[in-house]
């Protein structure tokens, strides 16, 4: 085996590892904007709020960084519903979205960029748990741990969350709500209140994102900004609110930034998702899977 | 409705009857006050802070020319804004004779042809994916500068600005402001002619609702074209002197977030309907950051902004202009 073709088999192999990680930050922007609606470009301060959860419970209070931010769970639901109030009031009753809208999640995600920095300073931070070096042997390919967990994370949360839509009277009221408001209210549902709902999910989701990023990487309060357009890109391009169309896409995209990373260097990785979004918007809008 | 908010504002500053001509004169003296009371503090940091709040003024009233009149948000002005300041690193380069204001024509045609191309590729879609495309569009670019070694790359590059100004003679920040203060003219004049002409009816229709617009004759694709290439020409405009202000440039600076948040913020809390709410916002909230990142620092200037920015989007979302019409009426 000469050293491309080995190259190339590792970078797919990490490729499809990250992407089940873009996974896991994705699926709360798949919910609020595939499924309500709502351009939430705030998610990634959110998820990264859900790093520094997951390094406080693991440096001050020695945990594993999953579980602290599984305790947390309830706090970033709580927040989400809050976010969505404020949205509802503000915007949605008003039918003012588009502009003011986006601006109050644009100026979300500074205040919150801000407060981490003013917090926790600007360094790096990182994890320790027992998957956070070391790797996985099989035979020909190593995977290491700390991509393989949140990998696995990530297709955990999603086949969660598809269960608990499809199963659970709630979820359908949340699909309800993403296909027809109108008849909703029609038949006597308030949506206001299942998408309150929903979003907090949405953002309970960024809580596990964010325990799966610092897993993967250390983090810095603006690393949210890289995550912005890659998440969307994803969400874009798997056809907004299908599940798995977007981890499709997450996986597509991982392999790509991974093979240019490895070929052509890591200053042009970010150029990928984003060109990949761009060329998705003007040639197929409605993704792969799209509606 | 549109036209009243014009007329009630016009009425109560007595500019009713202005012609565009006669308003890009009374702009000008304005330009020369300012420039006068400038000098008259005598000190250099005056001249920095006052281009800093004049840069803002021409980015807000360009970025209202597409977010706040056809109500399509740019989230992408660092990428345009990058653009201009960067073909003026290649033109010192290159031809390093050539006066200012000819590289900041330059750069503003650069960065108007992006926000063509770019209107073009994503405009037929709904507004969001147009603001999710313009996030991209910013990245893009910027991995594309921090690739090019000509212009520095990730390092940067330096540009040394002449010790002295041409023509008017002092240190050379007085010219850059000059220049600065003229492309606030160039920008409140075209945004003002805008707002009276049939152009800024098209865009308050498309604004209002796009389909009924499109069919009632509006050409709304062609407008939109029109929005985003003026809007774009003069965010470059706005970042071609920015090389000789910083004097080393490198992409973490140029591309830098903060023009963007504020960029969108100033307009949103000074008020996007007409001309003057980007001028309020900017003198206001740009006198409040450069007073903060003197005394306090410049983490807490980007707080201060976002919660304005939050806080008037959800209370007052005409913005400070809006409130001063609402008591009048």
């Amino acid at each position: 085996m000469d050293a491309d073709a080995g190259l190339l088999i590792n970078a797919v192999v990490s490729g499809l590892l990250i992407g089940g990680f873009y996974a896991t930050v994705s699926i709360g922007v798949a919910i609020s904007f595939g499924m309500l609606d709502i351009v939430n470009i705030a998610h990634p301060a959110f998820i990264l709020l859900g790093s520094y959860a997951a390094f406080i419970g693991n440096t001050v209070f020695g945990i594993d960084p999953i579980l602290a931010t599984v305790i947390t769970l309830p706090a970033f639901y709580v927040l989400g519903l809050l976010a969505y109030q404020v949205y509802y009031v503000a915007f949605e009753r008003r039918d003012d979205q588009s502009l003011r809208g986006l601006s109050f999640f644009f100026g979300i995600l500074f205040i919150a960029e801000v407060g981490l920095i003013l917090a926790f300073g600007v360094d790096y931070r990182s994890v320790q748990a027992w998957y956070t070096t070391g790797n996985l042997n099989l035979g020909l390919i190593e995977l290491p741990w700390r991509l393989l967990v949140p990998f696995l994370l990530g297709l955990a949360m999603v086949a969660g969350l598809q269960l608990f839509l499809s199963r659970t009277f709630i979820g359908r009221a949340i699909q309800a709500v993403a296909q027809d408001q109108q008849a909703l209210r029609l038949m006597a549902a308030n949506p206001a209140k299942i998408k309150r709902i929903a979003f907090g999910l949405s953002f309970a989701t960024a809580a596990l994102g964010g325990a799966a990023l610092i897993i993967i990487q250390p983090v810095e309060p603006s690393l949210g900004r890289e995550y912005i357009g890659r998440i969307f890109a994803i969400c874009v391009l798997g056809g907004l609110g299908s599940f798995p169309g977007m981890v499709i896409a997450a996986v597509t995209l991982g392999v790509v930034e991974n093979i240019t990373a490895t070929f052509f260097g890591p200053s042009w990785a970010p150029a990928v998702s984003f060109g990949v979004l761009l060329i998705t918007l003007a040639v197929r809008p409605s993704g792969i899977l799209g509606r | 409705m549109v036209s009243s908010v014009v007329k009630a504002e016009e009425e109560r500053e007595g500019l009713r009857g202005l012609s565009n001509l006669a308003f890009i004169g009374a702009l000008i003296l304005a330009a020369v006050a300012i420039f006068g009371i400038t000098r008259w503090i005598g000190q250099s940091f005056a001249f920095f802070a006052a281009y800093v709040v004049a840069q803002y003024i021409v980015l807000g009233t360009a970025w209202n020319i597409l977010g706040g009149y056809t109500g399509y948000v740019n989230f992408g002005i660092a990428a345009f804004f990058a653009l201009g300041a960067y073909s003026s690193v290649v033109m010192h380069k290159l031809t390093p004779w050539m006066p200012l204001p000819v590289m900041v024509l330059v750069g503003g045609v650069m960065a108007g042809l992006v926000g063509l191309g770019m209107g073009y590729l994503t405009l037929r879609l709904r507004g969001v994916f147009f603001s999710i495309a313009t996030l991209a569009l910013a990245v893009v670019v910027q991995t594309l500068f921090t690739n090019w070694d000509f212009v520095g790359g990730a390092r940067g590059a330096y540009v040394v600005p002449p010790r002295f100004a041409p023509l008017i003679g002092g240190a050379y920040v007085e010219y850059l402001f000059i220049v600065m203060l003229g492309l606030c003219v160039a920008a409140l004049g075209t945004a003002r002619a805008i707002e009276r002409s049939a152009l800024g009816y098209g865009f308050a229709a498309i604004r209002d609702d796009e389909a009924a617009a499109e069919a009632s004759g509006v050409p709304t694709l062609r407008l939109k074209l029109i929005a985003t290439m003026l809007s774009g020409a003069f965010m470059g405009m706005a970042g071609a002197p920015l090389p000789y202000y910083v004097s080393y440039l490198d992409p973490a600076s140029g591309f830098n977030l903060n023009y963007a948040v504020n960029a969108i913020a100033m307009p949103l809390i000074g008020g996007t309907s007409s001309w003057l709410g980007p001028v309020v916002g900017a003198v206001l909230v740009g006198g409040l950051q450069q007073y903060v990142s003197v005394t306090i620092s410049s983490a807490v200037n980007v707080l201060i902004t976002g919660l304005l920015l939050v806080g008037f989007v959800v209370l007052a979302p005409q913005g400070i202009v809006g409130l001063f019409q609402r008591r009048r009426r």
